[in-house]
């Protein structure tokens, strides 16, 4: 069973990777035995009873090691003048191809990294760098998510002076990344048309996060059988603030405006 | 969900505390869980016992504090108790996406020995 979620899936050690397996380094996260033995120190009972009870008030926040990481890398990012985008949806909605289609269409004019995050194998990893993305692989082994320690790893094996834009594509999963804050500076939702229009509904924490929600394979949208307008409304409701795009990263209709999104949103980096 | 990484830490910051100071076991946990966080007391109390075992935290009590969402109506200066992150004020109808409770994830205090 995932240690995570508790999802069924199986798996190993996180592992991040920019090459091939072989050299991956390993992260050691929670997975560790914990052996406390020295804990259990031999006390005489005199002393045990000399120990009374007490109540220690912390009223702390349990993602506070994972905020402040965050915050780290968030800071580390804007030196570098880097766009950051942390890419989340359900596993099949585009993501690669969306990530790919963007960096091929801003060419020479924004340099786009990419951090992949997968429970297992490098198949997405391995599409980007043949299309001459450079790109660091994360095998999260039962990790459901990224989170801030993960990406601050992976984030060593680029060379990030040679880059304008860092796309993290996020483990495919709509429920655990919503609560881990990466350093982003945009949290990009992607919804396909051939999941249904009532996701945002299903999964408000994503959606409710989420600054920009894009609508992939809209050259689809006919024989999905897809409610463009009950779409919208409910993206709406969840999420009223964040940015359309309707696109296909398959033909390229409405690449443009999104590209053009993003060129603002790196030339408001770069004046900070 | 990601109940056992939270848990992870939840006892991690507890045993911290209770080593700073001074004490050798932890007897209680006490958490406070906003409804819309997320996450289920059920899976977290199915955690706990896991992450517990062999600590000095074994045979602790988890208790956990539920915090019922709440939204923030900007027309009538008021908050009220609300099941989503979307929603109408039931006064004025105006709809509030003025979260100001509900995605808490805390951990309260820790009673040690």
């Amino acid at each position: 069973m995932c240690q995570e979620c508790g999802c069924g899936s199986g798996g190993g050690d996180v592992k991040i990777g920019a090459h091939s397996h072989e050299n991956e380094h390993h992260h050691h996260g929670h997975e560790h035995e914990h052996t406390h033995s020295h804990e259990h120190h031999d006390h005489g009972h005199g002393h045990d009873h000399a120990q009374g009870k007490q109540t220690l008030n912390l009223n702390r926040s349990l993602m506070e090691k994972n905020a402040l990481l965050a915050e780290r890398n968030r800071g580390f990012f804007h030196a570098k003048k880097l766009l950051v985008l942390n890419v989340v949806s359900s596993p099949g909605s585009g993501k690669t191809t969306f990530i790919r289609e963007t960096a091929a269409k801003l060419g020479a004019s924004l340099r786009v990294g990419v951090i992949v995050g997968d429970l297992a194998t490098d198949n997405d990893a391995a599409r980007l760098r043949t299309a001459g993305i450079p790109v660091v692989q994360i095998t999260t082994g039962t990790v459901c998510h990224l989170d801030a320690d993960m990406i601050s790893k992976a984030t060593a094996q680029l060379d990030l002076d040679k880059l304008d834009v860092l796309v993290i594509e996020n483990v495919g999963n709509l429920v655990c990344p919503a609560d881990y804050d990466l350093g982003e500076d945009l949290r990009v939702v992607l919804l396909s048309v051939t999941e249904g229009e009532d996701k945002p509904l299903k999964y408000p924490p994503m959606f409710h996060s989420a600054n920009v929600a894009v609508i992939t394979k809209c050259d689809m949208a006919t024989a999905a059988g897809f409610n463009r307008d009950l779409a919208l409304a409910n993206l709406h409701r969840v999420s009223h603030h964040a940015q359309v795009f309707e696109l296909s990263s398959k033909t390229g209709d409405g690449m443009q405006a999104w590209l053009d999104y993003l060129a603002k949103q790196r030339a408001a980096v770069n004046g900070k | 969900m990601h109940e056992v990484s939270i848990m992870t830490e939840a006892l991690r910051m507890a045993m911290d505390a209770a080593k700073s100071a001074g004490a050798t076991r932890v007897l209680k946990l006490r958490l406070r869980i906003g409804t819309l966080s997320g996450v289920v007391p059920e899976a977290l109390r199915f955690a706990f016992d896991a992450v517990c075992h062999d600590t000095m935290a074994q045979g602790a009590t988890l208790e956990i504090e539920t915090v019922p969402a709440a939204c923030w109506c900007a027309a009538c200066q008021a908050e009220f108790e609300c099941e989503n992150f979307f929603n109408e004020c039931p006064h004025c109808h105006d709809v509030s996406g003025e979260l100001r409770r509900g995605r808490e994830l805390e951990i309260a205090d820790v009673e040690t020995s």
